[in-house]
């Protein structure tokens, strides 16, 4: 070791320099060098060393789907239960919200009770946005369902919001109930814990693929996948919330004499609940999230008409769902969250009053409900808001992108041109020449330099793998997207938290921005990006960057916050200038804070890039998106999991830099 | 059945760390600090015997760290020792069940704690009526037993409030309320007044005086204050890196510190305060006249102001009225000014 040591330069910096400049010497000239030595392995991983993972993947698959049996009953019969417990729930909460409720099939459907009228329902989320905070946020909420009816995206809403109801249940109980579980037992605890790892860092198009086979084309397996996707953090934040109270009142429970079950339900779970129900929030951002994606397998509704106005390259009609999309993001969040830190009310009843008096808002939406039902199938109008009176934004917002495109065309093809003259076409050739033996090498090399031999062995085995099964040229097309979409989004984050940090004002209006951006489903970012730069890696990457951006502003400005006052102050009685200050101080104290904003845009960009397959890049993301078209499960599989590698290589990478940049600075042991 | 013990704790033992249970085995109750600290170990509790005799106030003090409240963790088995047996009611605690410990803990024991530990979402009332919920008490007997001990602690008219809308002192009467609602044969209270402001505290201690002198209650009272355990306390076990140094009665321990450790504890502290006239009375039946009788267990701070105003003695009676000894006005001024104080 110690000779090992003696061979590389003791200064870190010329490791680092030598490193690059092989790597960047190899990429340029790997083409030449193959030719000369005619060994075409060096820059091409040779097909008869592939491993056939995803045939053997599809095999499985197939014979879990056909062939596989558990005595009583087979493989098959398990989906079906599942499909019928998530299908009944859905089929009468979509009935009551927009479908109506009818008997017989086909042709032949009888209707024998509308759905509700919209009016009920704009009065019912009112009346809930009373009760879990105040009438500000009532009139926020009902102003966002109101703008669905009147803008003639209720139909669509409404299949959305089914699915959401009926996916945020299960996802949050069936976290609850895992993370419960996790909790009593330990050893449950290491089996899901590596799961729930993987399941974050795995792109959510791989979810949809063996999903989809298992469960066929529809709402069910779209629900399937939304479940599976929004339960791990619900997991998460139960193991959380329950190590999290306090032992005296644990002990209360004990002493008590509660029984097991008893200092679960009656001590533990209702202590915890304020850090749940945070939880649970989480778990209804990700599922609307899942809810959208999920129309590519089936959902239908809002996600649905934004994926097929991009298909039909409908620009109106994409930004006017999208639009919808945002506004009951919106509404959910703030529901949600105000029920979240809602505290029990203390008020005492009247006991004199009726009750209609004693519970105006329930009396209220009951009436309302029961009068507009009653009248729907007489009066035009209330079962769905008049078509007549709909507002249309769809031209609008068409003319609108039409004028930019026709006044503006010039200015962003050029600003286009540039960013991929000099920034991405570059980083690509680079990356893209990188030869494949190398790279693995590369890689290892990084992992021993930052975390000695274990993540040495880790990264290269990862990075093996992922050549191995024949992803190379497209993981490297994916590393250079992530890896200019990071670069880009650090650019702008950094100083925006920087900013955010120093100044009230600008904290506040970049805190709002940063939380709006974060509610939005993923999805939604296409939109404008297609709109004004068309289809290919220019629109990915300004997709990815706005969706990854929040953790570098929110990571800079508490890292820039955090650093210690005195040190500040030694600075200033130094006589060191502001900026001096910035960058002698501030910058390199908040440093390990920053590298952890990096390690979560890194997961971010990841996790959006698979998604702008849809804009026509040709990564990984591309690989599980043909896959889920061709419902190839190996496929989509593979490409998901070297997705999951980089992120887990990168992430280990980042985690052991931090480490040794906290302990160099003494934060910690 | 005043000497009558509840609570028989022997050899009880409790290590942390690695393998602990496997040393202990090896070596048993002839484990020393320096074997602890050998095997990297830590000893929260060594070797504790203690006895805790029905309808006394029994006060375990230690500064924190020493082990205390790991001590009466153990009585309650919240945590298990590691070796010893405790016995209540001449049975041992370690050796029941689950299914046994919970039937005690529902009927014969009680606990208050440090940080109150309040359910949150329960109002006062539920809180008080939440050990006999557990239970399963129909809701109406036990909110009416909750109502009462509410009244008993002084929180009338807040049974509807949430333990966040109360002030330290009221959230600890609620835990108060809580313990007693089952009304335990033994009672824990884990340094109950050491989260609260200094005025607070007192004021909570004489309400817990009151208390006991209704309730009589066997009582094991943690604390780190020396002022309050020689306040409160029947009997003092001084604890100090898991082991106990002395136990004693308040006077004995000034009198007759066991070690400089106990000592210094004592020093500062108010003569009066714990000397009751058994100690410092002049043996023997007086001659001449008196000014009175006074009770032999009678604290020299009670009783100072009144003797010292007289020019005649005082006599000295047992509780049975027998008379050993007098006690005069220099007696009383020697301890208030701390002069010639017996070690």
């Amino acid at each position: 070791m110690s000779r090992l040591h003696r061979l590389i330069p003791g200064r870190s910096g010329v490791f680092w320099i030598l490193l690059f400049g092989t790597t960047w010497l190899l990429s340029r000239h790997a083409l030449d060098l193959s030719r000369i030595l005619e060994a075409r392995w060096i820059v091409k991983y040779p097909a008869a060393w592939q491993l056939p993972v995803e045939r053997r993947i599809s095999g499985f698959m197939q014979w879990l789907v056909e062939d596989a049996h558990f005595g009583l009953f087979s493989f098959r019969d398990v989906t079906r239960f599942v499909a019928s417990v998530i299908e009944l729930p859905y089929d009468l909460v979509r009935n009551l919200l927009i479908d109506g409720f009818s008997v017989g099939l086909g042709n032949q459907a009888v209707e024998i009770g509308p759905s509700l009228s919209w009016i009920a329902i704009v009065v019912m989320v009112t009346a809930f946005g009373h009760f879990v905070r105040d009438w500000k946020l009532a009139a926020l909420v009902g102003g966002c369902f109101l703008y669905l009816a009147v803008f003639g995206q209720w139909d669509s809403a409404m299949v959305t919001l089914a699915s959401v109801l009926i996916a945020v249940p299960f996802g949050a109980v069936g976290g609850l109930l895992l993370g419960v579980l996790a909790y009593r037992a330990p050893a449950f605890e290491a089996l899901i814990r590596p799961v729930l790892d993987l399941m974050q860092t795995v792109p959510v198009f791989a979810y949809l693929v063996p999903i989809l086979f298992l469960f066929g084309f529809g709402p069910v397996a779209a629900l399937v996948a939304t479940i599976i996707y929004a339960m791990p953090p619900m997991v998460r934040v139960t193991i959380v919330a329950l190590r999290g109270v306090s032992d005296e009142i644990r002990d209360v429970g004990v002493m008590v004499g509660c029984t097991r079950r008893q200092l679960m339900w009656k001590v533990l779970i209702p202590t915890a609940a304020p850090t749940l129900m945070v939880g649970v929030n989480q778990v209804i951002m990700l599922t609307l999230n899942m809810v959208i994606i999920a129309s590519m397998i089936g959902a239908g509704g809002l996600g649905f008409d934004v994926l097929s106005a991009l298909r039909r390259l409908d620009i109106g009609g994409g930004i006017e769902a999208g639009v919808a999309i945002v506004v009951m993001a919106i509404a959910l969040d703030r529901l949600s969250q105000a029920f979240a830190t809602r505290v029990a009310g203390d008020y005492r009843l009247d006991p004199n009053l009726n009750i209609v008096q004693r519970h105006p808002w329930s009396a209220t939406v009951l009436i309302v409900t029961v009068v507009t039902y009653l009248l729907s199938s007489q009066v035009p109008g209330i079962q769905s808001f008049p078509e007549a009176a709909a507002l249309s934004t769809g031209t609008f917002w068409s003319d609108v992108i039409g004028y930019i495109n026709v006044h503006f065309f010039d200015t962003f093809e050029a600003i286009k041109t540039a960013f991929l003259t000099y920034l991405l076409l570059p980083v690509k050739r680079f990356f893209t020449g990188i030869p494949w033996a190398w790279g693995i090498m590369l890689v290892t090399l990084i992992g021993w330099r930052v975390g000695g031999i274990g993540l040495a062995a880790l990264a290269g085995s990862l990075t093996a793998l992922i050549a191995a099964v024949g992803l190379w040229d497209k993981a490297m097309i994916t590393l250079y997207l992530c890896g200019t979409s990071v670069l880009v989004a650090s650019a702008i984050g950094i100083p925006m938290g920087i900013l955010a940090a120093r100044n009230d004002t600008a904290n506040r209006v970049i805190g709002s921005l940063i939380d709006t951006l974060q509610t939005l489903p993923s999805f939604v970012y296409l939109i404008p990006v297609v709109m004004l730069f068309r289809v290919g890696d220019f629109s990915a990457m300004i997709a990815v960057v706005l969706y990854a951006m929040a953790p570098a502003v929110r990571y800079a400005a508490h890292g820039i916050r955090n650093v210690n006052p005195q040190l500040i102050e030694a600075g200033m009685v130094s006589g060191c200038t502001p900026r001096q200050l910035l960058w002698r101080i501030r910058l390199p104290m908040a440093f390990p804070e920053l590298l952890l904003g990096l390690n979560q845009t890194i997961m971010l960009a990841l996790s959006m890039l698979v998604i702008t397959a849809l804009v026509g890049t040709r990564d990984l993301g591309q690989e599980v998106y043909i896959a889920l078209t061709k419902a190839n499960t190996g496929q989509g599989i593979v490409a998901g999991l070297a997705v999951a590698f980089i992120a887990i290589i990168a992430d280990r990478i980042l985690t052991a830099t931090t480490r040794r940049a906290r302990r160099n600075m003494g934060l910690d042991g | 059945m005043e000497h009558s013990i509840l609570l028989d704790c022997r050899e009880v033992w409790k290590i942390y760390g690695a393998r602990a249970d496997d040393l202990f085995k090896s070596h048993g109750n002839r484990l020393s600090a320096e074997d602890l600290a050998a095997h990297g170990l830590i000893g929260a509790v060594r070797a504790v015997n203690v006895q805790i005799r029905q309808g006394e106030i029994f006060v375990i003090m230690g500064l924190s760290g020493s082990g205390k409240s790991t001590l009466v963790r153990c009585l309650s088995r919240l945590i298990e020792p590691t070796g010893g047996e405790i016995l209540f009611e001449g049975r041992n605690l370690l050796a029941m069940t689950d299914r046994e410990m919970i039937a005690i803990r529902r009927k014969k024991m009680g606990m208050v704690f440090q940080h109150f530990a309040l359910l949150p979402h329960l109002t006062v009332l539920q809180n008080a009526a939440f050990p006999l919920e557990v239970q399963g008490m129909p809701q109406a007997e036990r909110e009416a037993r909750a109502r009462e001990m509410i009244e008993l602690v002084g929180l009338k008219g807040r049974e509807a409030y949430f333990p966040r809308q109360l002030s330290g002192g009221q959230q600890q009467r609620v835990g108060i309320a809580r313990s007693l609602a089952v009304e335990p044969d033994l009672w824990f209270l884990d340094e109950p007044f050491s989260a609260l402001d200094p005025l607070i505290r007192r004021e909570m201690q004489d309400e817990f005086l009151r208390l006991q002198g209704l309730l009589h209650k066997t009582i094991v009272f943690i604390t780190h204050d020396f002022d309050e355990a020689i306040r409160l306390a029947d009997r003092i076990a001084v604890m100090k890196d898991g082991a106990i140094v002395q136990v004693a009665t308040p006077e004995e321990l000034v009198l007759h510190p066991a070690t400089a450790y106990v000592e210094d504890f004592t020093r500062h502290i108010p003569r009066a305060k714990v000397l009751s006239l058994r100690s410092v009375m002049t043996p023997g039946v007086p001659e001449g006249a008196t000014a009175g009788d006074l009770l032999v267990s009678e604290r020299i701070e009670t009783v100072a102001d009144r003797i010292e105003s007289s020019a005649l003695p005082y006599r000295v009676l047992t509780e049975a009225g027998e008379v050993v000894g007098h006690v005069g006005r220099q007696a009383v001024i020697d301890v208030l000014i701390g002069r010639g104080i017996t070690r």
